[in-house]
This record gives C-alpha cells, sequence and structure tokens, in this order.
C-alpha cells in the first residue's frame, strides 16, 4: 500500500504541524477548540471546562476535523491517529470510536443526525450509520465505515451535506468539487454524481453552504488555494460569482519574488441568515467579510475586519447557528515532542449576522476578552493560558501556511530533476545500474 | 506541409506518411498515480477543441457549441480502434485518451498523416494526453458522451493493485456521470479474472445495465472490440480467448 508516489511525499512530512480548531454548538450552548491531540471544551451554559471521557484516553495525534451535529446532541472529532469519536455532549463520554483505514482528513454530519461521513487522504469518503443510537442509554457502541464514493487518488479537503440533505459535496486537492446524491441507504454507496463545481485553478480548501429560510435549497461558496472564493448553483455546476479575495485584502506584494504563492483562503463560515460569509485567508490578520444576496446570487466583498493590538491570523472559524457571533482560534499543533501546553488564541467578532428579530446590520466590531461569552475562564480553557505571547504565534502561523503548501501544492519539477528523482526509485527489482 | 516531413522524418514511412511504431515505443505500463506534468482543461468550456478538430472547429472565439466529443476511448494505444470508428461514424466527434506520452504522439501523427492522404476524413477523430482516471470531468459535461471504450486495459494483478484498475466501482460513478443514459460501455480484456471483475463492477453498480445478447450481435461496434486494435489482433493470432462485458447507462432508480 505505501507504493505511489504520494506517499513517498508524506512520509517526510510525518509530523506535520496541523491547524488549531474551533466548533460552536448550535445554539451556543458550548464552544470547543481541538488543538494537536488536545480536545477543549467549554460549557457556556453552566460557565465550566467539561470533563472528557474516553476509556481510550482520547486523540492519540493530530486532530483534522471537529463537528457539532445538527442539534447539538452529538459531537465528532477525527485526525492523524486514524479514529473518528463520537461524544455525547450531554456527558462528554465518546460512545464511539471507528478506525479509518488511512489519516482522516475530514468529517460532516448529516442534517438528520443518521450518518456521519469522513473522508481520508487518499480521496475516500466513508458513512458511519448510528441511527442505531440510543441516547438514553449511556453505553459505547461498536461501529463499521463503509465506503461510499471516492476521488481518485486526491487528497480531500473538505466536506458538507447540503442544507436540503439531498446531496454529499466533496472538494479536493486537484481544484475539483463533485456534488453526489446522497441516497437513503448510502451504506450502498452513493453513485449517483449531480455535478462537479470547475473553475477554481488550485486547490479547493473549504466549502461552506449559505442558505435562508427564504432560500431554503442554498448556494455553494468554496475557498482554494487560488486566492478566491466562488459562489455556486451546485446541482447545476454553475458558478455565479467569484470574489479575488487575495488581491482585494492588499496581500499580494509584488515585491516579493516569483516564488511566493498567492495566500490561501483556509476557512470559511456562512452567517445563519445567509448574508454574509467570513473568510479567513493566510497572511491576513483578521478576517474579510463577503456579503452574499442569496436572490440575486451574488457574492461580493464588503470589508475586511482587522483584528487590532494582536498578529491574529486566524486557523479556523466558526458559529452558531442562533446567535451572531464569529468565533475565531489561532494556533497550530507543536512541530517538536515538548510536554508544555499547546497554546491556542481564540479571539469573538460580534454582529456576524442578525438575530431573527432584529434587522440586519453589519455592525461588527471585535470583542475585547472581557466581552465575550464565557470571558476568561472560557480563555483559560480553550486557550490553555489567559494571556498569550506574541512570540508563540509567529512561529505557528508560518508553520501551518507550510504546511497546508506541503500538503496541497504539488511540486513542480524540472525536466532533469524528474529524471533524478526517477532514478532514485526502489520499486524496480532488476535494473541494472544507471 | 506533411509530405516534406516526411521525406526528412525517418520516424514516418516514405511510402505510407504514417509514422513508423518503431519510432514510438513505449512500455506496456505507466503508472496512472503519479501526478503528471501534462496541461488539463479547467473544466469542460475550457477544452480547447480547436487543436483537435480544425475542420469542425476553425476559430477559437466562435464556437456554436452544437456539435460535442462522443466516443471517448480510454487507453486507446496505438490508436487501432478510433481510425476503425473514425470512418464507421463519419459525423461524431471522437477522443482517444493516453497516458504514456511516446504512444500519445504515434497516435497524433497517424491521424494527421491519414487526414492528408484522404482529405476530407479522419476530421472527426483526436487523442490527447491525459490521466483519465484523475480527469474525467475536466473533458466530458455531464450525460455528453454516448459510447466510451475501454480495450484491454492493465490488468494490475496484484491484489493491493486492485485500485489501480480503470474499471473500478468508484471510478463507475464518473463514467456514469460523463456518459448519457441510454449510453454505452465496451469493455474487453484477455485476461479472465479482469474480464470477471470488470462485469462484477457493472453489474454491482446501480446505474449500469448488462446489454442483451440480441443488440450486442446488431451492433456493428462490437465486432470491432477484438479486431481493431493492435492488442486485440495480437490475442487472435495466439487463438487467445477474450471476454467481453458491454453495458448501457440507465437512469437512476435509487430513491433519494
Amino acid at each position: 500500500m505505501e507504493d505511489n508516489h504520494m506517499e513517498e511525499n508524506e512520509q517526510k512530512l510525518e509530523k506535520e504541524v496541523a491547524p488549531a480548531l474551533i466548533a460552536v454548538h448550535p445554539n451556543q450552548l458550548s464552544v470547543t477548540v481541538s488543538i494537536g491531540s488536545d480536545l477543549r471544551v467549554f460549557n457556556l451554559h453552566d460557565g465550566s471546562g467539561a470533563k472528557l471521557l474516553d476509556e481510550n484516553g482520547g486523540h492519540k495525534d493530530s486532530i483534522r476535523a471537529i463537528r457539532y451535529s445538527k442539534s447539538g446532541r452529538f459531537f465528532v472529532s477525527a485526525g492523524d491517529d486514524k479514529l473518528v469519536k463520537f461524544w455525547d455532549t450531554n456527558s462528554w463520554h465518546c460512545f464511539c470510536s471507528v478506525v479509518s483505514e488511512k489519516r482522516v482528513t475530514s468529517l460532516a454530519i448529516s442534517n438528520d443526525e443518521m450518518f456521519v461521513c469522513f473522508a481520508d487522504k487518499f480521496g475516500m469518503v466513508y458513512v458511519v450509520d448510528i441511527r442505531d443510537y440510543n441516547y438514553e442509554n449511556q453505553g459505547s457502541v461498536n461501529k463499521k465505515a463503509v465506503p461510499i464514493l471516492s476521488h481518485y487518488c486526491s487528497i480531500i479537503t473538505r466536506l458538507e451535506f447540503s442544507p436540503d440533505g439531498k446531496y454529499i459535496v466533496t472538494a479536493d486537492r486537484d481544484f475539483k468539487i463533485r456534488v453526489t446524491v446522497f441516497p437513503k441507504e448510502p451504506v450502498n454507496g452513493a453513485h449517483e454524481i449531480q455535478s462537479f463545481c470547475l473553475g477554481h485553478t488550485e486547490f479547493v480548501s473549504c466549502i461552506a453552504f449559505v442558505s435562508s429560510q427564504d432560500c431554503a435549497q442554498g448556494l455553494l461558496v468554496s475557498g482554494s488555494g487560488d486566492s478566491t472564493v466562488r459562489l455556486w448553483d451546485y446541482a447545476s455546476d454553475t458558478l455565479l460569482d467569484t470574489c479575488d479575495v487575495g488581491a482585494k485584502a492588499g496581500l499580494l506584494n509584488s515585491n516579493q519574488g516569483q516564488e511566493e504563492m498567492v495566500p490561501a483562503v483556509t476557512d470559511l463560515c456562512a452567517a445563519s441568515d445567509g448574508s454574509l460569509v467570513a473568510v479567513a485567508i493566510q497572511s491576513l490578520p483578521g478576517i474579510m467579510l463577503l456579503s452574499c444576496n442569496l436572490s440575486a446570487r451574488t457574492l461580493s466583498i464588503a470589508k475586511v475586519v482587522a483584528v487590532k493590538g494582536e498578529t491574529f491570523i486566524p486557523t479556523s472559524i466558526g458559529a452558531s447557528f442562533s446567535i451572531p457571533l464569529l468565533w475565531m482560534v489561532m494556533g497550530a499543533s507543536s512541530l517538536h515532542n515538548t510536554d508544555s501546553t499547546l497554546l491556542a488564541r481564540v479571539r469573538v467578532i460580534s454582529g456576524f449576522g442578525s438575530n431573527q428579530s432584529e434587522p440586519v446590520s453589519h455592525e461588527t466590531s471585535v470583542l475585547e476578552d472581557t466581552e465575550i461569552p464565557g470571558g476568561e475562564p472560557l480563555l483559560q480553557e480553550l486557550q490553555g493560558k489567559l494571556s498569550i505571547g506574541e512570540e508563540a504565534f509567529s512561529t505557528a502561523a508560518e508553520a501551518v501556511k507550510t504546511a497546508m503548501r506541503n500538503l496541497l501544492i504539488k511540486k513542480n519539477y524540472s525536466a532533469e530533476r524528474r529524471e533524478v528523482r526517477k532514478k532514485g526509485r526502489n520499486d524496480k527489482k532488476n535494473q541494472s545500474p544507471a | 506541409m506533411l509530405e516534406h516531413e516526411s521525406i526528412s522524418n525517418p520516424t514516418h514511412s516514405k511510402t505510407t506518411g504514417l509514422p513508423r511504431k518503431r519510432f514510438y515505443r513505449a512500455r506496456a505500463h505507466s503508472n496512472p498515480l503519479s501526478d503528471s506534468h501534462f496541461p488539463v482543461p479547467i473544466s469542460p468550456s475550457q477544452f480547447d477543441l480547436t487543436l483537435h478538430y480544425p475542420h469542425y472547429f476553425p476559430c477559437p472565439d466562435k464556437s456554436d457549441g452544437s456539435k460535442k466529443i462522443e466516443f471517448a476511448d480510454i487507453g486507446c494505444g496505438f490508436g487501432g480502434l478510433l481510425i476503425s470508428l473514425s470512418t464507421l461514424f463519419p459525423d461524431k466527434l471522437m477522443i482517444g485518451m493516453e497516458l504514456r506520452d511516446k504512444v500519445t504522439e504515434y497516435v497524433k501523427e497517424r491521424i494527421l498523416a491519414l487526414r492528408t492522404s484522404n482529405p476530407g476524413q479522419y476530421e472527426n477523430v483526436s487523442v490527447v494526453r491525459t490521466n483519465s482516471m484523475k480527469y474525467i470531468p475536466n473533458y466530458f459535461e455531464k450525460g455528453q458522451l454516448t459510447k466510451m471504450f475501454f480495450l484491454f486495459p492493465d490488468p494490475h494483478f496484484k491484489e493491493k493493485n486492485h485500485r489501480r484498475r480503470v474499471i473500478s466501482p468508484h471510478l463507475l460513478d464518473e463514467y456514469a456521470y460523463v456518459l448519457r443514459v441510454g449510453g454505452i460501455i465496451y469493455t474487453i480484456t484477455d485476461v479472465e479474472e479482469l474480464g470477471e471483475w470488470m462485469k462484477s463492477c457493472l453489474d454491482g453498480h446501480p446505474l449500469f445495465e448488462a446489454v442483451s445478447e440480441d443488440e450486442l450481435v446488431a451492433d456493428l461496434v462490437v465486432k470491432l472490440l477484438s479486431t481493431a486494435t493492435e492488442e486485440g489482433q495480437k490475442v487472435e493470432r495466439n487463438d487467445g480467448q477474450t471476454f467481453r462485458a458491454v453495458y448501457r447507462r440507465i437512469g437512476s432508480c435509487v430513491p433519494h
């Protein structure tokens, strides 16, 4: 199994740096940050950190994806230890641990909470059926993952279910977004491809659905290494709009050498009222807000929200469904094995969308530490420390950027270099020395 | 222009103008997993047909979009099938997809030479160097193709390499996507185990059903599967057995 070209590159980056991730309970009852193999949960409803219960001792390697289910009833985490863990959000007991063949890159939960899908580094997407889990009885269950579709030998970066649950959308490193019909019985596979959204010129790093009560089917937004965010009518693979976010953020610096890559979009989050999309971009200290008009089917750049007083470049962003706050985290797993606690920095932006009754006002502001829900206890729990020094982050930001680039951008070797690399191949048995 | 070239160009025969195979030798096997360095269109609308079918698409900006490629030969090798299909279906556009560089060059030269020596013919056939296991959706729109061919694909005997096979349960999803409902997929091999594998993948896929024997007998193309290609002719010379699986793309009937 370790015989293909991709695996060769990956072995060198065994200890890849993983970005810190953040997820918010749909009703903001809790906020979770993952950093390295650590999962940190803060319960906002009682103002305390939650203690996670797992007979197997939690994750053993970097966590790459975290998600709350639509009602918030359970939470799923997965990553480089090839485990997908299911947690009950009342007791924070891990009731199921599914083994994956390869390292997990992304996961999604169906809106009806019956299925959890996850993707691995070889382009395979699996489904776990948890329909029969009994939430009253707190016992553990054994579940197996079943493969349902694949992007041939391409790293799948994200997967998402459409708002109406009809489709599962998968994005990969080969610039592709595939929209597949999600059948009622997915264990037989998801074989009917609805469309491919093709247009990005670099790896697709993140996708999100934008929907509202008036537009339940919603539209798809995607972010890419090509520094754009695109809006799609996903069922008919129509590209509706493209926002050149890297250029607009003033990040494209023509003074820098030709080797400089354009800043990749690292994460997206749509406001629950369908009016805004928050975009995290490499090297941008803050967030770019895009204004989305679902009826006109347009996407345009609204503004950049800068975080003042510190160089805060978010590695992951998230929001609840009911409260218009955007939560952001910055952090990375350690490059070297140290015993010290990994540090993450959490910030919150208010005005992200609207409360149902209030009119839409895009008065966004970055909240001070004392103003955020949960206040200092939350920061202590999720960050690892209350106040974080600047130096801790400068290396982390660069490390995450490099790791993403190494993983997702294909190396372009010159022809001579390719010949030299070919000679070094060790799979030819009877080759006479060159 | 080509006549002048073939006089000074030793790679082509002086008499027929056709390229000589011995100058285009390549290994039978190529690694479908390696990230190769040929250009791939970002989407089917970006696929430049003026390079392939100049007779039908003379200017880059003016394309009425009515004529589209309908037949694709996946792993077309030296182009034997395509050349036969070209005259059998003169008004259909068809393309060969091949991973090996030298072999693609050979087919290109062959087509150009045939176009020159048979004016008005062979304008509907072309070849592109690409990895069809990764990039099929980049070349063809949903339901664009009416015929897809997989002739004598690489068997990848070892079990650990089975996932490199060009016919597999997951890749069939993509082939079903580019094939129109009613479109036909033709496969043939001289390796019994592979023949069984392909048949079982197709049987197990909800969007394909087997084409009946009666229809196979009536289909002109079916005979070409074993006779038109170099590989097929070699099998016949050696009195080998071939295993065919011909299936039709059907509409979805899965509840969702």
